[in-house]
């Protein structure tokens, strides 16, 4: 059994550093079309500074994307991510309006993500719970505490030092995309460098031959959504940063963009199968799109539609491939 | 003998046989218990609780919320989930408003509303038993396409403002009950009957219970998932009729607070999120216990941004006590 799970992993790991693998190609595919239509289509596209705000924007969708791509490895789903990170910005506001330290303030809304997640993650792997409605339940009361927290108005008046945080470059590299960058190296080195990586992986490819080489399962499945509360805390720092408010209706649905980024770049819903790299592409992807439609003037509603689209379709098309490979 | 079968039979008739309870039964009389005990507790706090003007709204908010879980209900215990009735209820809502504006026909917004239900409750099917995509991930996805469908169809701007007939369904009275109490009442009956009393029914409990063996009795899992997903969609278009009655108005945003409410109301009511076990009885109980938690909440005035959050609580409650007590029986 042990072995089972080593082979498996070792698996994985095969395929992580595998820089293109065949399968996960959809985020790519729609960068490669997008990028030179909207670059032709949509006036301004490729300037720097659109450029810029497209990093920006993906930057927080990143922090969001790659918790989820952990969850999505363990067969699951985090519907509240995008409400705790509302819920968090808003604590976080009101922490820096009452006086408190950028630092301090931060790890408090951390430690709300966290309780959150914890939460969900109990519900999840201790009691055998749907992930989807769990997180559905705590969607809801995040929503709800961000919306009384905040008495249904944005929480400005947040002093000058989150403007000069938010200002901050580093060879001309805006603070929240190294912080993106920083994120996405943590996250690639806990998943294929670590022992824990390893169990996450194995939890949705493997779990049984996990349990029975003796690692609690219940632990590292519920660490992982412990990990996306306490991210979609630390994300709503860069959130603050970006919008110098915290306001309590800010990220929802933000949740889905997430989930959209992770199915296009190539994590299945099954069988643990996952490729970090790909949620990058997906976050990017997902940011083009978004952006380009809203250059040309697709309206938001459009855009949700076509997100949607996109991510069935994809779904359709990996489906499609795995019948084949399995006939064949 | 014929005295020891009417002993036997007596002593059924008692319920003191010995073997315990139907648990179907149980959890239906456990519900009402918690009702009774609810609806006391927040009689004692409030005295407008129950006066009838209160407690008419309460059941005509309640079976708003059935007709939106009622659907979902049977796609929970065929062992799939449906998480795109909000957004069915609202573009349904929306499109039929507009065709009334358009045509001045109650009829063909009425005809409008079912079709685009049944239609998207089709394309979830195909998409979740034709193609075997997972259900959460495919009715999530629908979730956005169709409240952003809903968006764009609308511009921003809301539609208000129907003809009485119309407006029947949703506000009107029929011999001084609310019509839409009757709804609630036709379809949990109706659907009572098809889930425990025909093969169909039966079926759909086999498959939720058990994918696999249904598969393999010769079960067709795949046509009675569809239909049960048309259901679903269907009951949001029906419910999109009565919630356009109720509020006289249309706008993109008003199947969104419905979603989550109408979950909690199908686990309240003690349907398995693992399929296999449930009742529309109880589901109807459960929307009546979380309309009455709500109720209470604007009655003790507390601001109407706790209502998702004690939405949630219900929800992640239900669910542990169903765990903790599950586990303890086991």
């Amino acid at each position: 059994m042990i072995a089972e799970v080593a082979r498996t992993t070792r698996l994985r790991g095969n395929r992580a550093r595998n820089l293109l693998p065949s399968k996960t190609l959809g985020a790519s595919v729609v960068l490669i079309i997008l990028v030179p239509l909207f670059g032709v289509f949509a006036g301004g596209f490729l300037s720097p500074h659109n450029l810029v705000n497209i990093a920006l924007q993906s930057s927080i969708l990143l922090l969001i994307a790659l918790p989820m791509t952990l969850v999505i490895l363990t067969e699951g789903l985090d519907l509240s991510s995008g409400a705790l990170l509302s819920l968090c910005g808003v604590v976080l506001a009101l922490l820096l309006v009452a006086g408190y330290s950028i630092p301090l303030a931060t790890l408090a809304a951390m430690a709300v993500g966290l309780l959150f997640g914890i939460l969900n993650g109990f519900c999840v792997a201790n009691l055998g719970m749907p992930p989807f409605v769990v997180t559905l339940g705590t969607l809801g009361m995040a929503q709800g505490l961000a919306l009384a927290l905040a008495d249904g108005n944005a929480v400005s008046g947040l002093g000058p030092e989150i403007e000069a945080f938010s200002a901050f470059r580093f060879f001309g590299l805006p603070v929240l995309v190294l912080i993106a960058i920083a994120a996405y190296g943590i996250f690639h080195v806990v998943l294929y460098r670590t022992t824990f990586g390893r169990y996450v992986i194995a939890v949705g490819g493997n779990a049984e031959a996990l349990r029975l080489s003796g690692v609690s399962v219940r632990l590292v499945h519920g660490a992982v959504y412990a990990i996306s509360g306490a991210t979609a805390g630390f994300a709503a720092l860069c959130m603050i940063a970006r919008t110098n408010a915290g306001h309590p209706t800010i990220a929802l649905g933000m949740e889905f963009d997430a989930i959209a980024a992770v199915v296009l770049g190539g994590t299945s819903f099954e069988r643990g199968n996952g490729w970090l790299f790909g949620t990058v592409l997906g976050v990017l992807a997902i940011g083009v799109l978004r952006n380009g439609l809203n250059l040309i003037g697709v309206d938001t509603s459009l855009q949700l539609v076509a997100i949607g689209a996109l991510v069935i379709a994809v779904l359709l098309v990996e489906r499609l491939a795995s019948d084949r490979s399995a006939s064949a | 003998m014929t005295e020891t079968t009417q002993t036997s039979a007596f002593r059924t008739f008692r319920g003191d046989t010995g073997a315990p309870l139907d648990p179907e039964l149980r959890s239906i009389i456990a519900r009402f218990v918690v009702l009774a005990v609810l609806c006391a507790g927040v009689a004692l706090l409030n005295e407008n609780f129950l006066s009838v003007a209160n407690f008419t709204n309460v059941l005509r908010q309640a079976s708003l919320l059935f007709l939106i879980a009622a659907g979902a209900t049977l796609v929970i215990i065929a062992g799939a989930i449906d998480l795109s009735v909000g957004a069915i209820l609202t573009l349904s809502a929306c499109v039929a408003a507009g065709v009334i504006h358009a045509t001045g026909s109650s009829g063909l917004g009425i005809a409008t509303a079912l079709a685009i239900g049944v239609s998207a409750g089709l394309a979830n099917g195909i998409l979740v038993a034709g193609l075997r995509l997972p259900p959460f991930l495919v009715t999530y996805g629908m979730l956005w396409i169709l409240s952003g469908g809903a968006l764009y169809y609308m511009g921003g701007i809301p539609i208000t403002g129907f003809p009485r007939e119309f407006r029947f369904l949703g506000s009107g009275f029929l011999l001084g009950i609310p019509v839409p109490i009757l709804i609630m009442i036709a379809i949990a009956l109706a659907g009572s009957v098809v889930l425990h009393m025909t093969m169909v029914g039966q079926q759909i409990v086999m498959m939720g219970a058990n994918r696999a063996a249904a598969t393999l009795a010769g079960i067709p899992v795949r046509r009675n998932l569809i239909c049960v997903y048309v259901a679903s969609g269907a009951c949001a278009g029906l419910a999109a009729v009565v919630a356009l009655g109720r509020v006289n108005s249309a706008d993109p945003g008003m199947g969104d607070p419905l979603l989550l409410p109408s979950i909690a109301a199908i686990l309240v009511g003690g349907t398995s999120l693992f399929g296999g076990t449930g009742t529309l009885l109880g589901t109807a109980l459960g929307a009546l216990l979380l309309t009455i938690v709500l109720n209470a909440m604007n009655l003790l005035t507390i601001g109407s941004a706790w209502q998702p959050f004690a939405t949630g609580i219900v929800l992640v409650g239900a669910m542990l006590a169903d765990a903790f007590l599950n586990r303890r029986r086991s």
